[in-house]
């Protein structure tokens, strides 16, 4: 296959970077995204130049970390898939295809391809445990949840943090990501003790990370390598109701806080 | 904004009910519709009601509006080449925009009937029917002759069709009201709703224009 690829090319944080036109041929349809764009990157090295930067991991779809917006889309074209899950076969001999990386105030572009996620690791970080005894693992079924919101908290603990809503939203919200790590936690008994100070904690690091606010478009569960839904948003919001109602702000009454 | 959103919905169906009396264009209908438009400015219970609208309106707006500036904020480098339309709707990426023209159209609207009928003392357009009440009939008759109003009535109605094409199930899904068997529901009633309800809004101007 040739194809024509357009790349966003930005030497650091600072710099105003443009998009790059790339022509590249002899590739195989058997090749996923990743490989293609290692072949690029050998051919460019060859010529003296600096290679795309982009992030890559796990190469098969688990951690999140292959983030680029191609032809319009997170992750390109394609339902259910990661970018390094996407193949060549996906395109057709002479495309032209865009490729960027994702765009949000909260994940700044750090080089080309590549951006800072660490937002989500503090909204993570603002509520994303649960306070159990250490000491020797508690038997397995000790505690009788059921099947049904097990499964429902299992399908919210598949977001792989990869960022693919966030750069789906026309708003950069970051709604769903959040919503699947309250889910996860909030639908277990596990998750109980902390449920209100969690939703509102991770709500308001979210708002600070300065990701936008969700208006219901729905692209990010369209876009979700997941299939996270957004019945876990509405989760969340009628979590926020009632936390941001009941809550009362914690006294010092001796003994330590 | 779901709460105010919702209840503009409710507003719109209350609206919509007197507008349909509008369909009587003869004599008795006149004074049947200047009857109906004086119980709707002095009852008290319509007055209370009407400025929880008129609040709604305004808190919505302003609402709306900062959020979409604060929600353009949150990419402030957008992409050389998107296609949201792979993912979302049109009316769900245009809310501000379908807004806005509802907003230009509320305050033609408002200056056209709404003023005339509260403050007709200072406004020689608004005469007495028979019964000693405002003709306001008249001036909507008069209003929906002219072919420019009906245009611009009509296509106002389709952006609020849009608007709430989104709108209704948002605002069930921001107030976390979502299910697997009830959001279907809710999802074609608010179809329906931002078909029908514009839909009758449009019929009444085309109807008085050519039958009236
Ligand atoms: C009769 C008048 C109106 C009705 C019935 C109505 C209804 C609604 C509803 C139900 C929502 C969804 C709320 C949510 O998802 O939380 C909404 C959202 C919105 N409305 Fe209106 N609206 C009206 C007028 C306006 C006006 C005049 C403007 C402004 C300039 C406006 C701007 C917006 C915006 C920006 C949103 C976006 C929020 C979102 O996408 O969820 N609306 N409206
Ligand atoms: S919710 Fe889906 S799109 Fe968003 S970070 Fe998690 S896996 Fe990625
Ligand atoms: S590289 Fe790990 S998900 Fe793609």
């Amino acid at each position: 296959m040739n194809l024509k690829l357009k790349i966003w090319r930005q030497k650091g944080p600072k710099d105003n970077g443009k998009m790059v036109d790339y022509p590249i041929s002899g590739i195989s349809p058997d090749m996923s995204f990743l490989e293609m764009m290692d072949v690029l990157n050998d051919q460019l090295v060859e010529k003296g130049d600096l290679p795309v930067a982009f992030d890559h991991d796990c190469r098969e779809g688990i951690c999140g970390s292959c983030s680029m917006y191609i032809n319009g889309e997170p992750h390109g074209p394609g339902r259910g898939i990661t970018t390094c899950q996407l193949h060549m076969r996906s395109f057709a001999d002479g495309d032209t295809i865009h490729i960027e990386p994702w765009r949000a105030a909260a994940f700044p572009v750090i080089k080309d391809l590549v951006t800072d996620r660490s937002a989500f690791d503090r909204i993570i970080q603002a509520g994303g445990f649960i306070s159990v005894n250490s000491g020797s693992p508690v038997d397995a079924n000790a505690i009788p949840i059921d099947k049904h919101d097990s499964d429902r908290a299992f399908d919210a603990a598949t977001c792989i943090g990869c960022g693919a809503c966030v750069a789906a939203c026309k708003n950069a919200s970051a709604m769903l990501f959040t919503s699947a790590k309250v889910s996860h936690l909030s639908l277990l008994p596990q998750g109980q003790v902390e449920s209100r100070d969690r939703v509102l904690a991770m709500i308001n690091q979210m708002d600070e990370e300065g990701f936008g606010n969700c208006t219901n478009t729905g692209a990010c569960e369209v876009e979700c390598p997941k299939g996270i839904s957004i019945e876990n948003i509405a989760r969340m919001n009628r979590q926020y109701l009632g936390a941001a109602i009941s809550y009362s702000p914690p006294k010092a009454t001796g003994g330590g806080d | 904004m779901a709460a105010t959103g919702l209840f503009l919905c409710i507003f719109l169906l209350g609206h919509l009910a007197g507008n349909l009396q509008l369909f009587m264009t003869d004599e008795a209908g006149k004074l049947q519709f200047n009857e109906y438009a004086k119980f709707m400015t002095t009852f008290p219970a319509v007055k209370i009601l009407s400025y929880l609208t008129y609040f709604s309106i305004v808190f919505h707006a302003i609402d709306g509006l900062l959020l979409t500036l604060k929600n353009r904020k949150a990419r402030p480098v957008g992409y050389a080449y998107s296609r949201p339309d792979k993912n979302s709707s049109f009316p769900a990426r245009n809310m501000a925009i379908l807004g806005s023209l509802m907003l230009v159209f509320i305050v033609l609207h408002m200056s056209n009937f709404w003023v005339k009928m509260h403050w007709g003392e200072l406004n020689v357009d608004i005469w007495l029917d028979a019964n000693g009440n405002r003709d306001l009939h008249s001036v909507v008759m008069h209003s929906f002759k002219q072919l420019w109003y009906v245009i611009v009535y009509v296509l106002c109605m389709v952006a609020i069709g849009f608007h709430l094409w989104h709108g209704f199930q948002s605002g069930f899904q921001s107030l976390g009201l979502n299910h697997p068997r009830y959001t279907p529901i809710v999802e074609k009633t608010g179809y329906a709703f931002a078909v029908i309800v514009p839909a009758l809004f449009g019929i009444i101007p085309v109807y008085i224009y050519f039958f009236g």
